[in-house]
């Protein structure tokens, strides 16, 4: 069975806990960065070729143009992962929109040595063709992780960018607020999803809210807009009082 | 009577609210930071312990809580940003040239003249297969070699004039990476992989010595690899030891688990293949710019090539970089 979590030793004694990125993530990344690679590479041959091409251009500058990309633009593509996870820390382009990093089994950024191991391995990973192996690994393995990072002792994990957001707004929240922990934490979540909902579900999830928390709040006589709603429920947090 | 859970944690957390909102701004600039001066590093760690003890306390007071998954995300986050390893500079390039390849070297030195031998068996026994039975170099080489060498051509003598030594040099490096990390990777399936790959390469050349020797051209092969096939041949060789290695550790780990022992094994040798993808590439030039080309004399060719050699024995001993003397006393 696959583990969900990847649990580290905190330097602290306290343990802690990172969500491990599947193989659609791992996908999803990996075919963002395929993409810029490739384009970038083929840019390149691209503008050596049309170079060559144009007329009123001797030889002299068009032939070294031309060998320098035809030498760089395999160089792009293959050292793309290599080299941007190390001077990027874990990430890649393709990586961090996927929202994911690599880090190693104790939960750290990776060293150059381990990064570079990582790398070398796609030559065994993407055989026969396709990543099969990797992928196969990854659907397998306790950490879904591909040979590479079996090797290296890396993981794939997904990152939690809003973190701090939701720490300091909650340390707001308790600052201000009397409601309960519970409480507080529904009308933050609401908050947080209110532009994904449909107009009539937040209506009526901010109206049985507040018909619960807010004292004297009717619910059958309310008949507050939806803006005036969302203001009175950030008050409830008390980031409006 | 026992304390009320609800109210003990209401009091906890609302006599650390404040100091939760205020680290919040360290949570979002730390994993942001690509240098940190003391004091920010300092703050960074105050901020790590005291939300871990918060997340500890959580735990215990509101487990499964928003509070503790929203402290544990932020340890976390803080965690990983104080796990960063130091820039990648000068010193650290100086170690790893100067410590960690030689050190690396030295750990697969006896593995590497195994390699050595197994290659130099395997093409003693691609001699004598070519030699006993002619037709099976036709398994080693393409029609069109085979063609040119019977005309009393070898295929080396064109590549001057077909691609500029630049491309030469870049397409002889990538191949030459590739085959040298194939060994290396191969390891992993308990280092038969290896051993089939330096087997493989040690027929070809076997046999082709065979093969041009019939026709009178093994001369003309050997000034062709003689400048570039001493460092070229060695660092397949330390790659497949760098590869037994890898399959040593997953047939006996010196770790609890074969996984442990594979990964610290692997940490351990990543620098060796830096090494590697570097002689490589001076391999690579010697092989796109000195190799084909016709005006250079055997006797050049042999300079380069001993010469090369010894610098790599120097690099791979540790030898180029002094280190600093010790203090004494």
């Amino acid at each position: 069975m696959a583990e969900e979590e990847l649990i580290v030793r905190g330097l602290t004694g306290v343990d802690m806990s990172l969500r491990i990125a599947g193989p659609g993530t791992r996908s999803f990344a990996f075919l963002i960065d395929w993409q810029i690679r490739l384009l970038a590479a083929l840019g390149l041959i691209l503008v050596a070729s049309l170079l060559r091409l144009l007329p009123g251009i001797s030889r002299s500058v068009t032939q070294p143009v031309w060998i320098a990309a035809l030498v760089l633009a395999p160089l792009i593509y293959f050292l793309y992962h290599p080299v941007l996870e190390v001077v990027m820390h874990g990430h890649t382009p393709g990586k961090r929109k996927a929202g994911a990093r690599i880090v190693t089994v104790e939960g750290t950024i990776p060293t150059v040595g381990s990064l570079l191991i990582r790398n070398v391995f796609r030559l065994i990973d993407c055989l026969p063709g396709f990543y099969m192996v990797g992928l196969g690994c990854c659907l397998f393995s306790d950490r879904r992780v591909r040979l590479g990072d079996m090797v290296a002792g890396t993981v794939l994990v997904l990152e939690e960018p809003g973190a701090s957001k939701a720490l300091g707004r909650l340390g707001e929240a308790m600052q201000r607020s009397a409601l309960p922990l519970e409480a507080l934490r529904l009308i933050q979540d609401l908050l947080d999803r209110w532009r994904d909902l449909e107009h009539a579900q937040r209506t009526r999830l901010a109206r049985d809210l507040l018909a619960r928390l807010e004292p004297g709040f009717d619910l059958t006589r309310e008949t507050l807009s939806e803006d005036a709603l969302r203001v009175r429920l950030e008050a409830l947090l008390g980031a409006r009082s | 009577m026992a304390p009320d859970p609800d109210s003990s944690a209401t009091v906890w957390i609302r006599a650390r609210a404040g100091a939760w909102q205020a680290l919040a701004a360290e949570v979002a600039s730390a994993p942001q930071r690509s240098r940190a001066t003391p004091e920010d590093a300092l703050r960074t760690l105050q901020s790590y312990r005291t939300l871990a003890r918060s997340l500890a306390n959580a735990r215990q007071l509101l487990p499964g809580s928003f509070l503790t998954t929203a402290l544990a995300d932020a340890c976390a986050t803080l965690h990983v940003a104080i796990g960063q390893p130091p820039r990648f500079g000068r010193a650290r390039l100086l170690t790893l040239f100067r410590d960690d390849i030689p050190a690396a070297a030295a750990s697969v030195r006896a593995t590497t003249l195994w390699i050595a031998a197994l290659l130099g068996a395997s093409a003693l026994a691609g001699w004598w297969l070519v030699s006993t039975y002619p037709a099976l170099v036709s398994l080693i080489a393409s029609d069109r070699m085979i063609d040119g060498v019977e005309h009393g051509h070898l295929w080396t003598d064109q590549l001057f004039s077909i691609a500029p030594p630049e491309l030469l040099s870049a397409r002889i490096f990538s191949n030459n990476v590739v085959v040298t990390l194939g060994a290396f990777c191969s390891g992993i399936l308990f280092g038969l992989g290896t051993f089939y790959m330096i087997s493989f390469n040690g027929l070809m050349l076997g046999g082709l010595f065979a093969f041009t020797h019939q026709h009178g051209l093994a001369h003309g092969l050997l000034r062709f690899i003689l400048a570039h096939g001493p460092v070229e041949l060695s660092v397949i060789c330390l790659a497949g030891a760098a590869g037994t290695a890898l399959g040593e550790s997953l047939m006996r780990p010196q770790l609890a688990t074969r996984s442990e022992s594979l990964r610290r094994r692997g940490t351990e040798l990543g620098p060796l293949l830096i090494a590697c993808a570097l002689l490589l590439l001076g391999s690579g030039l010697i092989e796109g710019f000195i190799s084909p080309n016709p005006r250079f004399s055997v006797p050049f060719r042999l300079a380069v090539g001993l010469g090369y050699w010894t610098l790599m024995l120097l690099f791979l001993g540790g030898k180029l970089i002094p280190r600093p003397k010790a203090a004494g006393g």
